[in-house]
């Protein structure tokens, strides 16, 4: 069993945004990318896989630029293989381009099974491993949260509105959109990450850069929200006090 | 102009709400480009549910094998349909079924999509998609191509349409595709806690930081007289069961009284509890989306708040 694990950096939230608002464009650049938190899970639900079966993981990232970092994580976490797609990638990217370019990888080399994210947070022209999946004309499922591997068959647990929940088994090759791993995702100390650094290395291949559908971005904008909550100002024992006063208004506690 | 194909899901019978919130969208812009509305439905039901919708022509897609959802069945019949109509747009919602079918058949037509949509407009002869991207921090205006688009529409987008017609109803045997088989379906599982009955829930987010933490929910709830819930986060680090969860795959909620604590607001999140009647807010991001549907919000930290609560309610 062979799986590749596709993973991608996003900017981190915790952070601000950096928007041009003027001509409503952001700015890569000025930005901290993190890993996807779903592709986290993705390679977590593969090594366990591996675990369970002897899998072979390979972790892929398409070159964007700040890559290395992500996919030596993931050697240090028990990946085997790491694969960067080199070409004309920067953190502009489109998912479409970059689907295209892991698609045209999964043409040349062979696997069974295919991991990533269910989403991201930058998804705005569509979720990577279902256009992977659509481009190879491979089956696929999103929004996956339990993978194994029954003899010839690879079951998985989709999940829909209301906890509701189906299992289905399908045949190599699949491409899944893993919403959570069975466990919390591993993790890997700094001191191993340098150490996979030094030990290891990231496979680089060349990508060839299709023309694929891009779609016209006019702007980004901040939403105006409606509206916005009356914020209670204070240390948290002035906040508790004015809490508990209006939940005394509202009669939802006793007083 | 071209038409506005509109993907149904059918659900005991019955077109769902989020596809009659797109059947609506789908009458205005087909109005503003005088073109067709289609609708697809899936299974045996399909004719039946499709009968009365706000739509110009239907395609019930029939066969045993789309009788349950099947993801590469029911993708591949789709290509089919698409295929024969060539839409100016298709519309999909952004549910499970969605996520697979909207990208999915993208790909498969070579034609953009745009994801998270929660606003279609149209623009002479072009039409403009808003999408939500960054947990809902961001709207990007796109303009989708003349030829052929997909769009994946979060649920809650638009007004689900009540307005009966008469669409002309044709039927499509489904595609016939092996390798991938349904084996069961898995009802929700059982809890012993119901939080959609309660009427106040101390909700914990990503902010909590560590399962240790939760017995200081868990005591706040039994000081006030309410049930613990969680965001998303929370159940895949494995913190508390999935019965507790409120959002897009978990519960819908709607208490009397909702503590949010730690959590940011994920759009996923917000469509399962902003009806609730009295939304408070801690999260030490002021600009956290959570604060825009909370009545109340504050900045301090939970594992200060939640103890300080607990006091005051036990009078002590």
């Amino acid at each position: 069993m062979r799986i590749l694990v596709l993973s991608k950096s996003v900017p981190d939230l915790v952070e601000e945004l950096a928007l041009d608002e003027d001509n409503g464009e952001l700015l890569h650049d000025d930005m901290t990318y993190v890993p996807s938190e779903w592709d986290d899970h993705a390679l977590e639900e593969a090594l366990l896989l591996k675990e369970e079966v002897g899998a072979e993981v390979t972790v892929l990232a398409v070159d964007t630029g700040d890559v290395d970092n992500m996919l030596f994580t993931a050697l240090a976490k028990g990946a085997d293989h790491a694969v960067k797609l080199t070409g004309d990638f920067d953190l502009a990217t489109s998912n479409r381009k970059r689907a295209q370019a892991i698609a045209n990888y999964l043409r040349d080399n062979t696997f069974d099974l295919v991991l990533s994210g269910v989403q991201a947070i930058d998804d705005i022209d569509g979720q990577i491993p279902a256009i992977v999946a659509g481009l190879l004309e491979w089956p696929h499922a999103s929004v996956v949260t339990e993978v194994s591997i029954q003899g010839e068959q690879i079951h998985f647990r989709q999940e829909y509105g209301g906890g509701l929940q189906a299992e289905f088994s399908a045949q190599a090759p699949l491409v899944l959109g893993i919403q959570a791993a069975r466990k919390p995702p591993r993790y890997a100390s700094i001191a191993k990450v340098r150490q996979m650094m030094k030990s290891s290395t990231v496979d680089e291949i060349d990508a060839s850069a299709d023309t694929v559908p891009e779609l016209e971005i006019r702007r980004f904008f901040k939403p105006v929200a409606a509206g916005h909550a009356e914020m209670i100002e204070g240390d948290p024992e002035e906040v508790a006090d004015r809490i508990i006063t209006i939940l005394k208004e509202r009669k939802l506690v006793r007083g | 102009m071209g038409s506005i194909l509109v993907v149904t899901e059918i659900l005991g019978g019955n077109i769902s709400d989020t596809s009659r919130e797109l059947l609506s969208k789908a009458r205005e812009l087909s109005q503003a480009l005088s073109g067709e509305v289609v609708a697809v439905g899936f299974g045996s039901q399909a004719a039946q549910a499709l009968a009365h919708i706000d739509a110009d022509r239907a395609i019930a897609v029939t066969g045993q094998a789309v009788e349950q959802y099947l993801p590469l069945v029911y993708e591949r019949s789709l290509l089919q349909a698409l295929e024969q109509e060539s839409p100016q747009l298709t519309m999909v919602a952004n549910t499970t079924m969605g996520l697979d079918l909207g990208a999915g058949v993208a790909a498969g037509r070579g034609v953009p999509l745009v994801a998270y949509c929660n606003a279609l407009t149209v623009d002479g002869d072009e039409i403009v998609a808003q999408s939500q991207v960054f947990a809902g921090k961001l709207l990007a205006e796109v303009v989708l191509p003349r030829e052929e688009a997909v769009v994946t529409i979060l649920p809650g987008s638009f007004p689900a349409s009540m307005v009966e017609g008469h669409p002309t109803i044709t039927a499509m045997e489904a595609a016939s595709v092996p390798g991938m088989a349904l084996i069961q379906i898995l009802a929700p599982e059982k809890s012993d806690v119901d939080i959609t009955r309660a009427d106040i829930l101390v909700s914990v987010g990503r902010g909590i930081q560590d399962p240790e933490n939760l017995t200081l929910a868990d005591e706040l709830a039994e000081a006030i007289g309410g049930v613990v819930s969680c965001s998303r986060p929370v159940v895949d680090a494995g913190w508390l069961p999935k019965a507790r969860q409120v959002g897009k795959s978990g519960q819908t909620v709607k208490p009397k009284l909702y503590l949010a604590l730690g959590i940011s607001g994920a759009p996923e999140h917000l469509q399962g509890m902003k009806d609730a009647d009295l939304i408070i807010a801690a999260n030490t991001d002021e600009s956290a989306s959570i604060m825009d549907v909370a009545h109340y919000g504050t900045t301090v930290d939970i594992l200060d708040l939640m103890p300080a609560l607990t006091e005051r309610l036990r009078g002590e």
